[in-house]
């Protein structure tokens, strides 16, 4: 589904990536663990476009699409979704609004007709029960007065309407509550198909405890440096990154 | 739901201003310059009494003591007023004004219909009368009968002059008088069409009344006259349209509406201005000098402004309302709109006289490009105004980082029940909610659309359902490219 080969990145002249590789394939989880600093939220940035950071080297592709060539809209339209660590508000835009023209832009771009109103008002109902969000939140303009946890649920449920095939959770657990962390996970997990993938960017084993990895990686210094199975992220929780910065020599 | 904005951006990004076009039609022009002559043969075209002759030549008088204001933050270059033609009449085929349609040039019946304005009554909007006005001339009034069967009055004022004229004595400048300033006074002088609503007592009008403003002929001035009378208990709602042809020069529109508003009536006035702009490099547009101003002569009555100000070059426009009535409310709502080189400087004066008196004002500015916008706003609060009350919030949101948005309060309050708050606001679209959109798979330009109509949906909730849906296409179109 997504290959990455050879990624280099920079913002402001500055080299974050230096060379990642990374396969995803469908049906996968995929952690991405690793030092503040290391180029997580980086990386998930480069993927989706975000115009402050420049590619200079390498390749992605998703489903076979040179994915560093499409807008950042074509991406989305494509398939790739972020669960942003900081989701922004947007005044004086309802929810209703904002997810009726990212769903219809969608469906276009796939040449499907634009859903009726209430067509798209009886989907959102659907969705919202997923991570159980207030109606009066879908009312409300864009993440606008809402509290850190409602902001985190409020991206699972835009994931939710947009059925993406690849989703980043770029640290999605960061500051939620015991409940709130299980609700959004499960509703991660009500929406895993054997057609999806997932890439969770965390520092917690928690989270993990809940959306199950199938791979973890370490990202350190802009580098995948350990890629093993769910027992890593284990291993990371009780001896930290120490460990493996002696395996690096450092 | 709210009516959603987005599918219309798309379609419409790729026109500049679908307006821009020109009427070939045979146009009765006289010579440029302003004179007592020019006056007199205005008033002698139109046939006016001999008493409105006069009070266009004291205005004239008037006119020549004054200078043209230069407080407002705006840009002006000189105005040659002995470049400007100040009378154009498209209708000159027909000696005493069409009567029936079969006698309106088809050519002038073409262009309404192209600007969305059909005047075959059997093809208009459902429930709204309008009155087409191209340069200095009313081309055709609809449904006038219909309303007449109410004792409603709605016609061009040339006609109100003929036919009512003791209600056209009566109020003519009650409101804004000729000594008013520059502009009013020019106004005054060389006046030529315009709208006459009277609605009497106790009528609440049935439909909505409207006037279509079309600047046509090249270096005319058009100079609108627009009265206004609701009678006890009466209700009107009120919308005026305008548009005029891309051309390199700058035009000319120096209007006056005058609202009187008696006891427990209440008038609705909306406007959705699109003159044209000018060019993205700032050359031509229309010069929008406009002296709007109601008065709440009547207990318990009610006016509400509503503006979406999103064409000419030049604004200098301040809709306002004097609360003479006790217990009388005023609101004004507006978005005022500025891209590429446009400026604007715009807000309203609540003059509070009467008791229990109560002011909204409620004002967005969105500037882009290298444009400013200003909002200039004053609230009086006069001696023996007891428990008067306004509210103003002002809003500016900013696009791109080499334009200007300025606010200009004033409070002015000479009673101590009063109470007055003022809120304001600047924000700017960031890059980040851009963002935000794109990865839901929103392209910039409908992002921009969306947060635009989401910052001014206050404002456009006022206006009548036709408008909201023009407005708001409107207001994306405007923007086209002041982003990325």
């Amino acid at each position: 589904m997504l290959e990455i080969k050879d990624l280099h990145a920079t913002i402001n002249g500055k080299e974050i990536l230096k060379g990642i590789n990374l396969t995803i394939k469908s049906g996968e989880v995929h952690a991405i663990m690793g030092p503040n600093g290391s180029g997580k939220s980086t990386l998930s940035n480069v993927l989706v476009g975000h115009p402050a950071y420049e590619v200079t080297k390498g390749s992605v592709t998703f489903d076979g699409k040179d994915l560093l060539a499409m807008s950042p809209e074509d991406r989305s339209h494509e398939g790739l979704f972020l669960s942003f660590q900081y989701p922004v508000e947007i005044p004086g835009v309802s929810m209703v609004n904002f997810m009726r023209a990212a769903v219809n832009e969608q469906r276009k771009y796939k040449g499907l007709p634009a859903l009726t109103a209430s067509e798209f008002l009886k989907l959102m109902r659907q969705k919202r029960e997923i991570v159980e969000l207030d109606s009066k939140l879908a009312n409300r303009s864009v993440n606008e007065g809402f509290s850190g946890g409602e902001k985190k649920r409020n991206e699972i449920f835009q994931m939710a309407m947009l059925e993406p095939k690849l989703s980043i959770l770029d640290e999605t657990d960061s500051g939620l509550d015991i409940d709130a962390l299980r609700i959004v996970a499960e509703g991660v997990n009500k929406l895993k198909t054997p057609e999806t993938s997932c890439i969770v960017i965390t520092h917690y084993q928690r989270l993990l405890d809940y959306i199950k990895p199938d791979i973890v990686h370490v990202l350190y210094k802009g580098r995948i440096v350990k890629t093993a199975g769910p027992e890593l992220a284990l291993e990371l929780e009780e001896k930290g990154y120490d460990w493996i910065k002696k395996e690096l020599g450092e | 739901m709210q009516l959603e904005p987005n599918k219309y951006v798309k379609e419409l990004t790729k026109e500049k201003y679908k307006y821009g076009f020109t009427t070939d039609v045979h146009t009765d022009i006289i010579e440029k310059g302003l004179n007592e002559d020019v006056v007199r043969l205005i008033s002698a075209k139109k046939g006016e009494p001999e008493w409105l002759l006069e009070f266009r030549l004291k205005a004239y008088r008037h006119w020549l003591t004054m200078e043209m204001p230069t407080w407002a933050h705006l840009n002006i270059p000189e105005i040659d007023y002995q470049a400007i033609s100040y009378y154009a009449d498209p209708t000159t085929k027909k000696k005493d004004g069409p009567k029936s349609l079969d006698e309106v040039d088809p050519e002038l019946l073409k262009t309404f219909n192209k600007l969305g304005i059909p005047l075959e009554e059997q093809m208009a909007l459902s429930g709204m009368a309008v009155d087409a006005v191209m340069d200095s001339v009313s081309v055709k009034t609809t449904f006038k009968e219909t309303l007449m069967e109410k004792g409603i009055i709605f016609c061009s004022i040339s006609e109100a002059v003929r036919e009512h004229p003791d209600l056209v004595k009566k109020y003519l400048g009650s409101v804004v008088g000729y000594r008013d300033n520059f502009f009013a006074a020019l106004n005054s002088a060389v006046f030529s069409d315009g709208s006459f609503v009277y609605i009497p007592k106790g009528v609440r009008c049935p439909m909505e009344l409207s006037t279509y403003f079309r600047i046509n002929a090249a270096n005319t001035g058009q100079f609108e006259r627009t009265l206004i009378v609701a009678d006890d208990d009466s209700y009107v709602s009120y919308l005026e349209g305008c548009t005029a042809p891309m051309r390199d020069e700058n035009q000319l529109h120096a209007a006056i509406v005058e609202i009187v508003v008696m006891d427990r009536a209440e008038v609705k006035y909306s406007t959705v201005q699109n003159w044209y702009p000018g060019d993205a490099e700032g050359k031509g547009g229309v010069y929008n000098f406009v002296t709007k101003r109601g008065n709440c002569k009547g207990v318990d009555s009610k006016l509400s402004w509503t503006q979406v100000e999103t064409g000419s070059a030049i604004t200098w426009k301040y809709p306002s309302c004097i609360l003479t009535g006790d217990n009388s409310t005023a609101e004004f709502y507006s978005v005022a709109v500025t891209n590429n080189y446009q400026q604007a400087d715009t807000g309203t004066k609540m003059i509070h006289i009467g008791k229990n008196t109560r002011s909204t004002i409620v004002s967005k500015g969105i500037s882009a490009g290298k444009s400013q916008n200003s909002y200039r706003g004053l609230v009086r609060v006069a001696e023996r105004a007891e428990n008067a009350r306004n509210y103003s919030q002002c809003d500016s949101l900013l696009l791109g980082s080499q334009c200007g948005a300025h606010t200009f309060p004033y409070m002015d309050i000479h009673n101590e029940t009063a109470v007055v708050e003022h809120e304001a606001t600047t924000s700017k679209i960031s890059e980040d909610q851009i963002f935000y959109c794109n990865q839901r798979g929103i392209s910039t330009e409908d992002a921009v659309g969306l947060i635009v109509n989401g910052y001014a949906k206050e404002v456009l909730n006022k206006l009548p359902m036709e408008f909201a849906v023009e407005a708001q296409k409107l207001l994306s179109v405007s923007l086209e490219g002041s982003v990325g």
